[in-house]
């Protein structure tokens, strides 16, 4: 029997992985009164940030999902952000793009690396203090020490398999059904901590938790178990480079208190605490670089 | 600053790390461009506005089949990038 689909008989397909975007203006400013607006665009693998900073403070950003073209994601963020504040292109004297699609930032001066912006961000965000920097991306994990001014002094980055990554989370977020926000809280809700899943490998750990499901674990444990994973990978990446007191995770899993609670009991740390979104700590530091740039062009001027 | 790179995944570490302090004013010439069989390295200005020696992209997640045969089954007693790296500024993970 063929029964006849139409779009009113095909169920919506709820995209649990789906983050939320974000736009914000610091309303206790006035840009027009400014000195000097540099931008940070940041597209990454997974999200895009534009971050506008006015006299070398942060003065607001848009966090969004990245598409199938880097120019745009990075024209959609800034454009988002400059249309909350009145803002035009034209007002911004400098641009610095950074990310996996920094060179495809239509509009950007220079391009930086994301390392060396993520470091000059969690300066910003977390203080002079900041010397062990954790970015969890989309599709990539950096582990990244600093000293006081936020200059880079030891990296390494590993970009070879979404373990450890955003990317990883939003699969399991999609196999539980879960939304993403959710995942951290509800990995807490377990009896026992149960044992960590595959550590090295998204396809590995998804058949696994496939696999504990049907053992009869708790869609919360399961998560708890991807939760450690990932903890233990990315710390296993941080002793690489040894972990300094002055701790600070930028990414969008720094907003997931699952992980970030598991990688802190590792390794006997806690991780300093901001009141900037995490997601924005490379496009943060791209603008901050720009406000450098532009500080040094106009003194010597 | 040292500079790792390369990857962790199942079947081990494999990261080259490059300490970009002895590589700015490299005595040695920039001889590991020359000594590796792979032509891995190639000089960029990095971030600081320095001129220093990375590993090429691509190599970045083959390390492990790329340095293969720079290993002693190869035929090799040392690493040629490191033994060309006189100020030694080049280390590897294995």
């Amino acid at each position: 029997m063929n029964a006849e689909v139409t779009a009113e008989t095909v169920p919506e397909k709820k995209e649990f992985w789906r983050w939320q975007e974000n736009v914000w203006v610091d309303e206790t400013k006035d840009w027009k009164t400014a000195k000097i607006i540099t931008c940070g665009i940041d597209v990454g693998s997974v999200s895009s940030q534009a971050v506008l900073v006015i006299d070398g403070e942060l003065y607001g950003f848009n966090s969004m999902r990245t598409g199938n073209n880097s120019p745009d994601s990075a024209t959609n963020a800034l454009q988002g952000v400059m249309d909350k504040c009145g803002m035009k292109l034209e007002d911004i004297h400098y641009v610095v793009g950074t990310g996996y699609g920094r060179v495809n930032v239509p509009f950007a001066h220079k391009a930086i690396t994301e390392i060396a912006c993520h470091a000059r961000g969690a300066n910003y965000m977390g203080g002079n203090g900041v010397r062990t920097i954790l970015d969890m991306g989309g599709q990539d994990c950096k582990a990244i020490h600093c000293d006081e001014k936020g200059k880079v002094t030891n990296f390494l980055m590993n970009d070879k398999c979404a373990a450890g990554t955003g990317r990883g989370m939003e699969v399991i977020s999609d196999l539980m059904q879960i939304p993403i926000a959710e995942l951290g809280p509800r990995s807490f809700d377990v009896d026992v901590e149960p044992s960590a899943v595959s550590s090295v490998c998204v396809v590995f750990a998804k058949s696994e938790a496939l696999g504990l499901l049907k053992a009869g674990y708790t869609k919360n444990k399961v998560i708890a178990a991807y939760c450690q994973a990932m903890a233990e990978r990315v710390v296993s990446l941080l002793e690489r480079i040894g972990v300094e007191e002055g701790f600070f995770i930028t990414g969008g899993i720094a907003k997931n208190p699952g992980v970030v609670k598991r990688i802190e009991k590792i390794l006997g740390i806690k991780a300093m605490e901001t009141k900037v979104d995490s997601q924005i700590a490379g496009a943060l530091g791209a603008a901050l670089f720009g406000y450098t740039l532009m500080s040094k062009k106009a003194a010597a001027a | 600053m040292i500079a790792n790179y390369g990857y962790k995944d199942g079947s081990g570490e494999y990261y080259i790390s490059i300490d970009t302090d002895k590589c700015i004013s490299c005595s040695a010439e920039r001889a590991c461009l020359t000594a590796c069989p792979k032509q891995m390295f190639e000089i960029i200005t990095d971030d600081y506005d320095d001129e220093v020696a990375w590993v090429k992209k691509p190599n970045c997640r083959t390390l492990s089949y790329d340095c293969a045969d720079c290993k002693p089954s190869g035929g090799y007693t040392s690493l040629p990038c490191m033994t060309a790296c006189t100020p030694g500024a080049i280390k590897h993970s294995w």
